[in-house]
């Protein structure tokens, strides 16, 4: 603002720049399309890190059934042997490659004022590498995701096989006869079915791409950046004024494929989308997902159908004259339709398809199954969903497949070792079970040859998921089967990567199969043992930490397994540092808590320089197996507290107990969690008095993470070994940071509370001052700060009684009273809760204030919604009614009935409980009458939850009151013509007799006639209830002499035996159960022996199973009932049961 | 089972039922059913050691071979099982 009188800065206003932001950002929201952020974090691809996105990049091939190829007689290609060679060339490449590199380096160091700013190398340069690189691989280089390859060469070659001979034959031939006899594609073109292939769309000139090699900005293919096609070009410009020009020459497109992925879309784009499909065409109809149908000829209705979807399924989507096709594109067809409704139909369809895939398997055969199967997972726009779907599928099949799948197993082996280290705990689970019924379909010896070559594989990736897989082969076919082989991997002398990845697989082995490694833990340690001194450091690393896993897995048995470690190890922690000395020293922490005693204690020693050494280590990793090798040592049954105190804690105290330890959640939880177990031996005083003085430290993290360990310390030891210096240290302590805390959090809380309940009386002196605090804080004006104090007073009601302050509590109380009137819930909550808990310690007489005052105070509060106020209010109550009802006139209670019915509505199953019970305590002060006829009427309203309440109340107060206050007003009210009402009566009823037991032998005469009306009646739920009230009834009377009654309810159960309903059913098989107790099994077989033999099998049915109900449950007393069927007898069946008619 | 009690809450009752012996189903055969009670019959002289001694004195044995004679006979209390019809 200018000041009056001086010239205007600007001549004229405009509308300011942020208004009119804000309309420009308003017009770009219309378009935004409100699920892109969700479904692309429903992509797996999407979440999950670049270590787990290397397996796009790794490529599968067939194995070859070296069992079949035997029986041919036939010359195999493409199995072991070229899987070895591809992998050679594979690492040679990566070595040149690293070469190049290094040699560039050079280069460019040496000229770098020749080369100054630019830093593309001369082109005879990179023809030069590009020579050498030919030369070293002596081949033609894989093809890339990044290369647009030569088309007519694509055209030509045989895919399957980049080596060169590969490329050679690669002229138009036959195909080799193959065992499988995949699609005969007879005199065609050489086209291999290549299951990482995109389906091709029917046109044979198109570019195949290889799905297996998709990358980031090549398939991710989401709507906003994808391109436009011609038609939506069409209807976004306008139609004159434009020209399409016409491409220059020599312009050749990248992104080829793209057209074969736009066509089916366009194709079915005048599609109409049928209004009763959901979300999906919702969707589409609010214009986010245009142009994706829901409905595919053939298929049906999906319940989502993708972009991405319409690439795969692009043979189906359009209508085809069924009579060209030859029978195997058929059968391709089919299964495409089979899967596309596993994977995007509804849950009834696609449980029919899946039904459908599984039994025809072995027709489908395991080529063209999988060749559609596994481009799918490979899909970059994967979600859980679908994948789960597919694997469900694959797991299917290979049951179904067995040994057919061989060719297929390392393609299904790269799809799904992948799922072995997702993050996703049922997806881990999934691949397992794959992986273990592959390797039972494929057999032991077939799985090592397909996975051999990836051992030593050049990328980390596949050496580590081949490793997982490994194990889990190894749990399918039992460890001793695997035994062999893994020796000989351990021992490799070719490389190093093949040792390093055999010790992982026995490190994956045991993590696991856990205790399940015990018998064959001596072989599983000595195959690895001799890892520990080799030359490698990423060997030795692994091969600790193989045994570490090995000793964790066999805790607390199979010391002796490691006998031949125990000196390596230990002579190792001297020679090593950094990675390799943490590793050994986990190592080391694993086996010393199986040791015994004596042992474990010189061990402890020798290992102790070495981590008290490194206690000053600044690296992270190291820090934290520090921490944990010094729990598990101190946890040991030979290390004494002697030793403790004098040899670790000093630099224990001195490297860890620093402020810097308590930024990081994961330091500060290791730190607390040793420094607890190092109390258990070296005493809860000597660690406290070490770090009291902390509390009043400035840093707060630090002071909660001392707060915390004194507060474990004290839980689990208590304060028995604190002296008098050390309690006034700690509890001025305690008050200090509960004080200075500014993040409210439990911890402090926790803390004192414990605390102060561990030192019991001996905190008398310090009381005063407690409680002022806490009276201070009561008034303070953050709501949170008024909270905590009342939770803390919570925690210390009994301990201030205990001391006998009982003018303290009384004015706390009177605080706490005052205080009710809090607006914030959850502060009030507290505050209810606090002034329940003085009440309960002081007793209703001496409260103060006067039940009389407080109750009528706390009836509108019941009013409030919020749970943890309902929670309170609801127990302190129940407290008052069931201590000090007399204190209240019965007005007030009535008040307070009308109010809990409303409690009976409650989410929380505690509060409904709790409000149920309370109506028994007030029934019992006041009388039944008047809560009853409160609950009675109450069975009319709506809410079935608040009825089924009400009966549960008014059942307690029969309890509480006597039944005989109670039933005849039930019966009165049965008589209502409201089906809801009668209903509410009955499950009153069947509660009452519920509860009562015994009791209601006093009753069963007056409720028969109404239960005789409420078993004929045609509704079903009244003749269920009726039949769970006998139940009840029978089983309360069982040997009470009620049988004349008994028996006539029995006769009008016994008719219902022939319900369907499954709970109609349940209560009457229930009734007959109880009827069996107190009428006798002799009078139920005697039922049951009509229709055991009946003509109609569906009487049959329901009688045998009562039969064998009654069978089990009196099996030895059933004998004397049995008929005498003696003349049945015929031939050599004598069916007279002769020890029967033997008399004296 | 029938279709409609297939899927009923008592599904579990009824496997847990199966899997006991002597109890029955709604094919079970005369011969079958019989054996059982005879089974359940002997076992249950054998088990009440009253019954055991009532069957001694009456047979004038003693109870041992009453009770081995009772085990023995549980092998087929009926005879042998009828042939089966063919249809």
């Amino acid at each position: 603002m200018s000041a009056p009188g001086s010239p205007r800065l600007v001549d004229s206003f405009t509308v300011p720049k942020d208004v009119l932001k804000e309309f420009e950002e308003l017009a770009e929201e219309e378009n935004v399309d409100p699920f892109a952020e969700t479904a692309s974090k429903r992509q797996i691809a999407q979440r999950q890190s670049d270590y787990h996105n290397r397996r796009f990049s790794r490529t599968a091939t067939e194995s070859i059934d070296a069992f079949q190829a035997g029986k041919d007689g036939k010359e195999v290609e493409g199995g072991y042997k070229d899987a070895m060679r591809l992998q050679m060339l594979e690492k040679e490449e990566q070595r040149v490659k690293r070469a190049i590199e290094e040699k560039e380096r050079r280069d460019r160091e040496e000229h770098k004022e020749k080369m100054d700013l630019d830093k593309t190398p001369p082109a005879a340069e990179i023809e030069e590498a590009a020579k050498e690189l030919a030369a070293a691989a002596g081949t033609k280089r894989k093809r890339r995701w990044d290369e647009p390859s030569d088309k007519t060469e694509e055209k030509k070659s045989d895919t399957g096989e980049w080596s060169k001979e590969a490329l050679e034959q690669s002229a138009p031939k036959k195909r080799r006869s193959r065992w499988d006899a995949t699609p005969a594609d007879v005199g065609e073109t050489p086209k291999k079915s290549r299951w990482d292939m995109t389906p091709a769309a029917g046109s044979a000139d198109v570019a195949m791409t290889p799905i297996i090699m998709n990358a980031p900005g090549y398939m991710q293919e989401d709507k906003h950046n994808r391109y436009l096609t011609d038609e939506e070009l069409n209807a976004v410009l306008p139609s004159q004024g434009y020209a399409i020009v016409t491409p220059p020459p020599g312009y050749a497109p990248m992104m080829a494929p793209r057209q074969l992925m736009a066509t089916p879309i366009t194709e079915v784009g005048g599609f109409q989308i049928q209004e009763s499909s959901d979300a999906a065409a919702a969707a589409a109809a609010a214009g986010l997902a245009p142009e994706l149908p829901t409905e595919i000829p053939g298929v049906g209705n999906l319940a989502f159908f993708k972009a991405e979807d319409a690439q795969y399924f692009a043979k189906i989507l359009k209508e085809e004259d069924e009579t060209e096709l030859s029978v195997e594109e058929m059968k391709e067809r089919k299964i495409m339709r089979l899967l596309l409704k596993i994977k995007n139909g509804t849950p009834p369809v696609r449980k029919t398809a899946l039904r459908q895939i599984t039994d025809k398997a072995r027709d489908f055969g395991a080529g063209p199954l999988f060749d559609k199967i596994l481009p799918l997972l490979m899909e970059r726009t994967l979600e859980d969903q679908e994948r789960h779907l597919l694997v469900k599928v694959i797991d299917r099949v290979l049951y179904k497949l067995d040994d057919l799948v061989r060719p297929y197993v390392h393609k299904i082996l790269v799809v799904i070792e992948p799922l072995l280290i997702d993050e996703d705990y049922y997806a881990r689970v999934e691949g397992r079970e794959i992986i273990s019924n592959l390797s039972k379909a494929a057999g032991l010896a077939h799985m090592i040859s397909t996975m051999r070559p990836d051992i030593d594989h050049a990328d980390e990736y596949v050496r580590n998921t081949t490793a997982r897989a490994f194990s889990v082969v190894a749990s399918a076919l039992g460890i001793p089967s695997l035994l062999p082989f893994l020796k000989a991997v351990c021992r490799s002398k070719k490389s190093w990567q093949a040792r390093h990845t055999g010790i992982r697989i026995v490190q994956q082995i045991a993590i696991m199969m856990g205790c399940a490694v015990l018998p064959h833990l001596r072989n599983l340690v000595d195959c690895i043992a001799h890892g520990l001194s080799d030359e490698q450091q990423k060997v030795r690393t692994m091969t600790a930490l193989g045994l570490a896993a090995l000793a964790e897995a066999a805790a607390p048995y199979g010391i002796e397994s490691f006998d031949n470690v125990l000196k390596p190890l230990w002579l190792g922690i001297r020679l090593h540092r950094g990675k390799g000395l943490a590793a050994f020293l986990k190592a080391i922490g694993f086996i010393i808590p199986l040791m015994d005693p004596e042992y474990a204690s010189y061990y402890t020693k020798e290992v102790t320089v070495i981590l008290i050494r490194e206690f000053q280590t600044s690296d992270e990793e190291m820090k934290k197996i520090v921490l944990k090798v010094v729990k598990q040592c101190a946890a040991t049954e030979g290390v004494t507290p002697q030793y403790i105190k004098q040899d670790i804690l000093p630099d224990f105290f001195k490297a860890f107990w620093v402020r810097r330890m308590a930024l990081d959640r994961r330091n500060y939880r290791q730190v607390v969690e040793t420094t607890v177990e190092l109390a258990q031996k070296a005493g809860a005083s000597e660690i406290i008095g070490r770090i009291v003085n902390e509390l009043k430290d400035e840093a707060e993290p630090y002071r909660k993470m001392v707060m915390e360990t004194i507060t474990k310390v004290v839980a689990s030891l208590g304060a028995s070994d604190i002296d008098e210096r050390l309690e006034v240290r700690l509890v001025d302590g305690i008050i200090y940071s509960f004080q200075e805390q500014t993040t409210e959090d439990q911890v402090m809380l926790d803390g004192f509370g414990t605390v102060v309940n561990a030192l019991g009386i001996r905190v008398k002196p310090y009381l005063m001052q407690i409680v002022s605090t806490i009276l201070w804080r009561l008034n303070n004006k953050s709501a949170k700060v008024r909270q905590q104090a009342a939770d803390l007073t919570t925690r210390l009601a009994v301990v201030i009684k205990q001391c006998g302050e009982d003018q303290l509590l009384s004015k706390l109380g009177l605080v706490l009273f005052e205080q009710l009137g809090e607006e914030y819930p959850d502060t009030l909550g507290s505050i209810i809760a606090a002034e329940g808990a003085i009440a309960n310690v002081v007793g209703m007489t001496q409260m103060n204030p006067p039940v009389k005052d407080l109750l009528p105070r706390m009836t509108p509060i019941l009013r409030n919604r919020h749970e943890k106020v309902q929670e309170a209010s609801i127990n302190l109550i129940g407290r008052i009614a069931d201590r000090g009802a007399e204190f209240v006139p019965a007005r007030e209670w009535m008040r307070i009935c009308f109010e809990l019915l409303d409690l009976l509505k409650a989410h929380k199953k505690g509060i409904r409980r709790a409000a149920v019970n309370s109506f028994g305590y007030i029934a019992k002060s006041l009388g039944p009458q008047d809560v009853l006829s409160v609950l009675l009427t109450n069975l009319r309203v709506q809410e079935r939850q608040s009825r089924v309440c009400s009966t549960v109340a008014i059942a307690i107060v029969a309890e509480t009151c006597g039944p005989f206050t109670c039933i005849p007003a039930i019966l009165n009210e049965y008589r209502t013509a409201e089906l809801n009402v009668r209903t509410g009566c009955l499950k009153a009823l069947s509660f009452v007799f519920e509860y009562v037991g015994p009791q209601s032998a006093y009753y069963v005469d007056s409720v028969v006639t109404m239960l005789e009306d409420a078993l004929t009646d045609r509704d079903l739920v009244h003749r269920q209830t009726a039949s769970t009230i006998v139940k009840h009834l029978a089983l309360g009377v069982a040997g009470l002499g009620c049988e004349d009654s008994m028996l006539h309810l029995m006769n009008l159960v016994w008719p219902n035996c022939f319900e369907t309903s499954p709970h109609v059913i349940g209560a009457v098989m229930d009734a007959v159960e109880a009827m069996r107790v107190t009428l006798g099994p002799g009078v139920l077989l005697s039922y049951v022996l009509q229709g055991l033999f009946h003509p109609a099998r569906k009487v049959r049915e329901v009688y045998w199973r009562v039969y064998n109900a009654l069978y089990l449950g009196a099996e030895d007393a059933l004998v004397p009932f049995y008929p005498d069927l003696s003349e049945l007898s015929e031939g050599q069946n004598v069916y007279d049961r002769h020890p029967l008619q033997v008399f004296i | 089972m029938s279709s409609e009690l297939r899927y009923t809450a008592n599904t579990q009752l009824e496997h847990l039922h199966a899997r006991y012996t002597g109890t029955g189903h709604a094919d079970l055969s005369k011969y079958d059913w019989l054996t059982h009670q005879h089974r359940d019959t002997l076992a249950t002289v054998v088990g009440h050691p009253t019954l055991t001694s009532f069957l001694a004195i009456a047979d004038g044995e003693a109870t041992g071979r009453v009770k081995f004679e009772m085990t023995e006979r549980m092998l087929q209390p009926c005879g042998p099982p009828p042939a089966k019809d063919e249809d």
